[in-house]
């Protein structure tokens, strides 16, 4: 489903991605873990082309990103993005930053982007949101409708970067359960997480990344109880 | 205390208002149109501003520029004689306090869509493409709207510069308010009447506008 190979990203000078090889196939959970700028979120972003790629190549459902030719709306549409700070619209009803992208992008009817919307809302546990504004909900119920948002436009893919890193411990798990039905449900998802229950109970695979390039990748459990690389023992010593 | 009887029983309170009246009706007129057409200058030149293109930026930037850093008297002159005499291009006194409230405006009201745009979290930008929304879709369902509500009270306050920048085209005789005020005191050797009513004219206008602006700021409490 994604195929990277040797992948470069300089921002000026700094070089945040040195040479990133990976690959993820249809339906399985990647869960990517790393200290804190090691540069998963600027990887995550390449994957949708929110940040341009400097060297290498990316492959999503065998259509090159470097292509110049790409239709660059019509691919994000196809990859669902979930942010760290939600990045809900405030100006729009929590079902009209569902059907936002239905309507204008696949340009579908309101009716039917309606009922799609709230279709979206009941599966993430929002049905009685569907009118109030994001600025009356909790940070748990922000990223839910966020991740509804992104499922309506019906992605192949879809890339979580920390998804649950600015929500208070107690909304954590809302979010994971979603997730989780997700991942049940055979989507195709790349995770940048900290929660390593998450990574240890969903992930088909877990990556290690530090300093811009894959330290370690493998089965969860053997990432963590038998790590190989130095590094990853260190990072996983510190947060588990 | 005679004196004062006098003033407050002065023919001049009621003589000067037909006046008053009609040159306030030009002075809104000139305002409200040019700031309108301001505006539409304003916003292209400050979505200019924000481009990547070095060429529309710099041409966005000199404009700005220029008329930020010339009083609007100036630039009034230059529209009024030098180009219209030179160039032999005709324009009657209002057109020229049109459009140059509109080209002084527009430079100011660039700098207050860029900064409206520009404090729109990067984030919305980034969450609009990623649901396939193209740059300008983006810009559209989601920034402006944004931008443009913390826009508004920057937009009231210019509304009011703008207005009493006008006061100035008296010097090129558009008979707006204070053009025929001081038309009066020629005419009528009173001095302190006159005025008086021009600043109220002024005020009328300007106190209210203060209010609804406050209003409208504490509703969107931006
Ligand atoms: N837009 C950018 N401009 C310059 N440097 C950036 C930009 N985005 C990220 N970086 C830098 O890239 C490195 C990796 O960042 P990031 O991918 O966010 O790491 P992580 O998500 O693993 O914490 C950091 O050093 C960060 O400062
Ligand atoms: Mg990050």
């Amino acid at each position: 489903m994604i195929k990277v190979t040797d992948l470069h990203k300089s921002f000026g000078d700094l070089e945040v991605l040195k040479g990133i090889d990976a690959e993820v196939k249809e339906k399985e959970v990647v869960c990517v873990i790393g200290p804190s700028g090691s540069g998963k979120s600027t990887f995550l972003r390449c994957l949708n082309l929110l940040e341009e790629v400097t060297s290498g190549e990316v492959v999503i459902d065998g259509e090159s990103l470097t292509n110049p030719q790409i239709n660059i709306n019509k691919l994000r549409s196809q990859v669902g993005m979930v942010f760290q700070h939600f990045n809900l619209f405030p100006h729009k009803t929590v079902l009209e930053n569902v059907t936002l992208g239905p309507l204008k992008v696949k340009e579908v009817s309101k009716d039917e982007a309606d009922k799609l919307g709230r279709s979206l809302l009941e599966k993430v546990g929002l049905s009685d949101k569907a009118d109030v504004y994001p600025g009356a909900l909790s940070g748990g119920q922000k990223q839910r409708v966020a991740i509804a948002r992104a499922l309506a436009m019906n992605p192949k893919v879809m890339l979580f970067d920390e998804p649950t890193s600015a929500l208070d411990p107690e909304l954590v798990g809302d979010v994971l359960a979603v997730m989780k039905d997700l991942a049940k449900e055979g989507m195709t998802m790349v995770v940048v997480t900290h929660e390593m229950g998450f990574a240890r109970e969903m992930g088909d695979r877990v990556i290690f990344m530090d300093e811009g390039v894959i330290m370690e990748e493998g089965d969860p459990n053997d990432i963590f109880d038998n790590p190989q690389n130095p590094r990853t023992k260190e990072f996983l010593s510190k947060v588990l | 205390m005679e004196a004062l009887m006098e003033l407050i029983n002065s023919q001049h309170w009621g003589n000067t208002l037909p006046f008053i009246r009609r040159g306030l009706a030009l002075t809104l007129y000139i305002t409200l149109v040019g700031v309108l057409i301001g505006f539409f200058i304003g916003t292209i030149t400050g979505i200019a501003r924000l481009s990547k293109n070095k060429l529309i930026y710099a041409l966005a930037t000199i404009y700005i520029e220029l008329i930020r850093g010339t009083p609007i008297l100036v630039q009034a002159l230059v529209l009024y004689f030098s180009i219209s005499q030179t160039f032999g291009i005709n324009l009657d006194a209002v057109t020229a306090g049109i459009v140059a409230i509109a080209i002084n405006a527009g430079a100011y009201i660039a700098e207050i869509v860029r900064g409206g745009v520009e404090s729109i979290d990067k984030g919305q930008m980034e969450a609009g493409r990623s649901i396939g929304l193209s740059s300008t879709q983006t810009m559209r369902y989601i920034i402006w709207p944004q931008a443009f509500k913390r826009m508004i009270p920057p937009l009231g306050n210019q509304f009011i510069i703008s207005l009493k920048d006008t006061s100035i085209f008296a010097i090129i005789s558009v008979g707006e308010v204070t053009f025929l005020m001081r038309q009066y005191v020629s005419s009528t050797a009173a001095t302190f009447e006159p005025y008086v009513m021009l600043c109220l004219a002024y005020l009328i206008i300007t106190i209210p506008a203060m209010l609804i602006l406050r209003m409208i700021e504490r509703r969107l409490d931006v």
